[in-house]
Formats: C-alpha cells, structure tokens, sequence
C-alpha cells in the first residue's frame, strides 16, 4: 500500500484533517533540509512536500522563486540531491510521506523510467509536477503507476468541465489550487472557492486537498473542515527564509529549527 | 513535409502544452477562438486591412545591389521588414492577435518584451483597438532599449519591470504567464514568437507568414525563379518561421537561421540554443533549449537584446532535427561588423537581431556562383539601437587605440 493512502486512512479513521508541509529542498543547504523534514514531522505534518528547486518556477511566487535562488546559486541542488535528501531523512527516522514538487524539465532531462526507478527504490510515494497537465501525462502516469508512485493531479478553478476527467485519473489525493495566480501569501481566495471544492468533492473518492497561499491558523482551519488536507509552502519557506541567519549558525541552529516548528505547532492550533 | 501542428499542438515531436493546469480552459478557448475566427472572412478582412493601410504592407522585397556587389558572390535581396509601421516584423502578429483579442470580447492585453519590438508593436495595437496594455520587459532589456520603453509609455501603455531571475527576456515571458496565471478571467496575452505552449507557435506563425507569401511571390516575379537561400536571424525564431514556412513544401530552397553566438561559442556568454542546447522543455513547449546536465535552464547573452534568449520555438527544432533547416551561430562582433557594412553600403541600419543575418550573409554569398540568390528577412530597423550601438563602437575605439 502507498504510504499516503495509508496516511489517509488513518487521518480518517481519526477524524483528522492533513497538514502537509512544502519546503524546497537544499535552502539553506542540504543538512539542514534534513533538520527541518525532521522538525517538521516532530511539529505535526503529516506528509511533506519537497520542492525541487527550478531556474524558471512558472507556478510559484516570489518567496518560492527566491528559495529556489538560493538553492540554486549557493548551493547547485540538483533533483538527484533532492532526492537523496529523501532518503536521507528516512534513514534518519521520518516516518511521513514524502512526496516530491518539480517541474518537468529536471525529470526529464533525467531520464523518465530511470527517474521513476530511482525515486522508488528512494522512498518517495507521490510526485507533483505542476507543468504537466493530462494532456501531456500519459508516458508519465503509465510509469508512476508501475512504480506505486501516486502521481498528484492539480486542479483549478478554472478546470471546470476538466474536473472530473482530470480527477478520474488522479492518484493519492487530488491538489486543488485555491485560487488564479502563483503561489504565495494572500488574503483572498477565488470567490467560487467553495462550489469550486465541492465540484471537486462529487467528482472523486480520493482525498482533496487545498493548496496556494494558506498563510495562518484560521485558513487551515477553515478549509480543513471541507478538505481533507491543507497544503502550507511559502508561509513555511518565508518563515525558513527568515530564519536562515540562525540556522546557518551552529549555535544558533536549534531556535531556528525551533521557529519553524513553532510555525507549524501554530498552523495546527 | 506534412502538415504541422498536429492535433495536440506537435510538430513532430516537438511543442506540445507544458503549462500549469490554471490555464489549459485558457489555451483551449484561445485555440478555438482561432479557429473559428481564421476562417471567418469578416476577421480575415479587418487583418489584412490594417497589414495593407496601417503598417503598410506588403513590404518590398529589395535587391541589395551594392552589397551583392561588394561580396562578389550571390544576389542578395532583403526583405523589408524594417519598413514595417513600429520597425519590425512584429507588427505582423500583433495586429493578428489584437483583432483576435477584441472578437474574443477581451479589454485588457498583456505581453512580453525582449527588445521591445514587440512591447511597442503591442502597445500600438492596444492604442488603435482600444485595449489596456501592460508590457513586461526585464530590468536589464530596459536599460539596453530605453527607447523603445518610453515609445511604449507614450502609446499608453504601462511596461512592467521585471526584476527575478536573469532580468532579460527569459525572465520576462516568465513574469507574463505570471500574471496571465492571475489574471486569466479578463486578459489576453499576446505572445511575441513561435514559441510558448499550443496554439502560440501555430499562431504566431500563420500571422508572421505574410513575409514568406509575400517575398515567394516577389522574388518570382523579380527573378523568375525561387531563391537558393532564405537567411533569417532567429531568437524566439518568429521572423525565420515567417519567412521560411511559405517555402518548407520547396526542396531547392535552403533555410539557414542564425542564432547568436554572444561572445563566442567557448564562453558560456551566447544564446546558441540549437548550437549549444538539448531537446528540453521550456516556457509551455518541448524544444531545444541551453541547459544544464540536471535542466536548469541557463541564462543566454547577446548583444541583441531580442536574440538574448535560451530557447527557441518548437517548429524550428522540428525544421532541424529533420535536416530541413541549419543553424549557425553569428557572434556579437560579427553582427556589429555587418551592421555597420549594411549602413554604410546599402544606407540602411539594421536592427542588431537582423545584423545577425546580415552576417550570415556576408559569410554566405562569396562562396555562390552570382547566378545563386539569396533572400535575407531584414527583421527590423536599427534605430532603437542607436543609443546601445555607440555605446559598443565608442568602446571598441577606445580599446584600439
């Protein structure tokens, strides 16, 4: 069984809704991506998203593009460093699923089946890739669903008569994006947003989760009562972002651990 | 060759719709739209009007007598993009695209900027038809073509600062999906190349096309037969796909298209992206495209402002992964070199992206019998670039002496 079936299940069963982290992997650096997937978990995820940093993040939004800067030009993360970043925190003793965030072009330049062979013998039970829609996602689905990798569909409210062909393929859980733009803190949400959910709700069994631009405690709480997880990135990678003086500290390190853990402690209430 | 797009927006392998699932209802429409209104003859009418009486057309197709000349081979004809209304070929698509725009019931436009060329030919149409235009253009791009910025202001529209990433035109078609992501209720973006996700490529090309149905019809009637080679500079590659697709069903007709080599081809500071690149995708599309070994896309250099790009459009990777069309590089100081052979034998400046071709050509037409014709786009005029190109000559002089 993949792991976030099983996550789901047993959120069920406990009359719980999911809190599901994205942090881009390799900001700061790689060691303490490790360190925060564990404070992460310690503080109450339940599964995490980790962000592939990408030079041309077309879906994300000026605190994303940022992290994945710094990644990037500090660092030079690649997806196989993301990956192995994974595995990493695994061996470490993270229990919760992890499901990987990128952008089409790492994977393929990578190489599909290798990719789907890697990410599998490394621990990785979903995959989002936010630059290929279903017309495009055949080769990919095909090999995700040999792999028992759950490849993660997005909707918008803008999908319309998509939603139920795009939900019909959809394994895992099904991402609805919260509104029109990029990712990033806001204060509005698409005016349609709850019909939107529930058109979302009547074309699939699966889990439905709520993504871009949850920020605070309230939001999650109030999708979380018509979602059955609620996706949290740039709050978080803000709150990373600012914490980055004390974490690239040694001495230092743990109370910046200790604010993002507070961050997410917060978000859950 | 067989008919391309095909139905999924590919030419051959190549094209395709990699964008965020927010604007798929977006490109479905857009591809209706067009092809309702591309066969409507009412819309066909009103764009081939303003193409006739507002920018001008059809351009001439000129015999570049001294030049010919002077490079002892080939005759070369230029095809006078340049004497377009705003300077360049762009006008072409925008007037196409500004008239789709306004049947589709869309008040505000949005697009994006390398040169500007684009930006101002955009920011005209939006003037003519009436429409809110916003034009993004990075930091970098504005310093280099402050002309075409304030051209673009006094037509009224606002251009946008584009600040993340590499400050150029890769980062600019970044921030105009952006905020079409955003704002995809109430605007049209108006897309500058042959490239992006379907139907872009397959649009901009069906608007661009004149320059290629006009100089095949030209070049028949001035020389009796089709020319040997068609030479065009290509960044996105809109001009190049222009002029080569009305000629891609012609076998003796060679395409060459000209990217820019920067300052060499053993720095990493060109935008050689069919040269130096990988198949990969990029901005909507599967294409070439410069990038590393884990596909990040690299940033690109060149002196041109509109050939600073690190990909290029899907048909032109399908034109020559099928051997239909080479590509070779033009450095920075080649082009500036032909630039300057242009002015000063022909009396006319080229834009620094057509210089590229310019240069291909000097390269070209001595090594041809002078019964070979070549036919060149001459893109654009060069004086938005004025202001840049002192600039680079002042420094060079300096250096020399």
């Amino acid at each position: 069984m993949n792991l976030i079936d099983k996550t789901f299940a047993d959120l069920k069963a406990a009359g719980r809704t999911a809190l599901m982290p994205f942090v881009t992997m390799g900001d700061p650096d790689i060691k303490t991506s490790i360190a925060i997937i564990q404070t992460l978990e310690k503080s109450g995820a339940d599964m995490i998203e980790l962000g592939v940093p990408y030079s041309d993040p077309l879906a994300d939004g000026p605190v994303i593009q940022r992290a994945s800067e710094r990644a990037l030009s500090n660092n030079q993360i690649t997806i196989v460093d993301c990956i192995q970043i994974a595995e990493d925190a695994r061996t470490s003793g993270v229990k919760i699923p992890f499901i990987l965030f990128t952008y089409f072009n790492p994977v393929f330049q990578f190489g599909l089946e290798a990719f789907f062979e890697l990410i599998q013998r490394k621990g990785i039970s979903g995959l989002i890739i936010p630059d290929l829609p279903m017309e495009e996602d055949e080769e990919v689905r095909a090999l995700a669903e040999a792999a028992n990798i759950h490849l993660i569909p997005l909707v918008a409210p803008t999908s319309k008569e998509r939603v139920a062909r795009i939900s019909s393929k959809a394994k895992g859980f099904v991402y609805c994006v919260s509104s029109l733009g990029v990712t990033g803190v806001r204060a509005d949400f698409h005016k349609g947003i709850d019909e939107f959910l529930n058109t979302v709700r009547e074309a699939t069994d699966l889990p439905i989760c709520i993504g871009f631009g949850i920020s605070n405690h309230e939001q999650v709480e109030r999708f979380g009562k018509v979602c059955d997880g609620v996706i949290v990135g740039s709050a978080i990678v803000r709150t990373i972002e600012d914490a980055i003086p004390l974490l690239q500290d040694e001495s230092n390190r743990e109370a910046g651990l200790k604010k993002i853990g507070d961050f997410v402690a917060e978000l859950k209430g | 060759m067989t008919q391309v797009p095909d139905q999924n927006g590919r030419f051959g392998k190549f094209g395709g719709r990699y964008v965020p699932e927010t604007l798929m209802t977006a490109l479905l429409e857009l591809e209706e739209a067009y092809a309702h209104y591309s066969k409507d003859p009412a819309f066909q009418d009103e764009v081939r009007y303003l193409l006739h009486k507002y920018s001008g057309r059809p351009t001439s197709l000129y015999y570049a007598e001294r030049l010919s000349e002077k490079l002892g081979g080939a005759k070369i004809y230029l095809k006078r993009e340049d004497l377009n209304h705003t300077g360049a070929h762009k006008i072409n698509n925008t007037i196409g695209q500004g008239v789709l725009a306004k049947r589709m019931g869309k008040s505000k436009i949005i697009a994006e900027t390398g040169a500007g060329q684009h930006g101002v030919a955009s920011a005209t149409i939006a003037a003519l038809l009436g429409l809110e235009c916003k034009v993004f253009m990075g930091e970098e791009d504005m310093k280099r073509q402050q002309l075409n910025v304030f051209r673009m202001q006094l037509l009224g529209s606002e251009v946008v600062p584009v600040l993340s990433g590499t400050r150029t035109l890769k980062d600019a078609c970044n921030e105009t999906l952006r905020y079409w992501v955003s704002n995809v209720d109430d605007t049209y973006y108006i897309l500058g190349s042959v490239t992006g996700p379907h139907p872009y490529p397959m649009i901009v090309r069906d608007f661009q096309r004149i320059i290629g149905d006009e100089a095949r019809e030209q070049i028949l009637k001035e020389e009796g037969r089709l020319p040997d080679y068609v030479v065009a500079a290509v960044g996105g590659g809109s001009n190049a796909m222009g002029i080569f697709y009305p000629f891609v069903n012609d076998d003796g007709v060679k395409f060459i298209g000209v990217e820019a080599a920067g300052r060499g081809l053993d720095t990493i500071e060109h935008a050689a992206t069919m040269t130096k690149g990988r198949h990969g995708i990029f901005q909507g599309s599967l294409s070439y495209v410069l990038q590393d070994e884990y596909g990040q896309v690299q940033p690109a250099h060149s002196i041109s402002a509109g050939l600073d790009y690190p990909g290029i459009g899907p048909e032109h990777s399908y034109l020559k992964d099928t051997g239909r069309a080479d590509y070779v590089p033009i450095t920075d100081a080649e082009a500036l070199d032909a630039l300057q052979l242009l002015s000063r034998t022909e009396g006319i400046i080229p834009a620094l992206e057509s210089a590229h071709a310019i240069a291909q050509t000097v390269k070209l037409a001595p090594t041809l019998d002078k019964d070979k014709v070549i036919v060149v786009s001459l893109s654009g005029r060069g004086d938005k670039d004025v202001e840049a190109i002192m600039g680079y000559l002042g420094v060079e002089k300096h250096e020399s002496h």
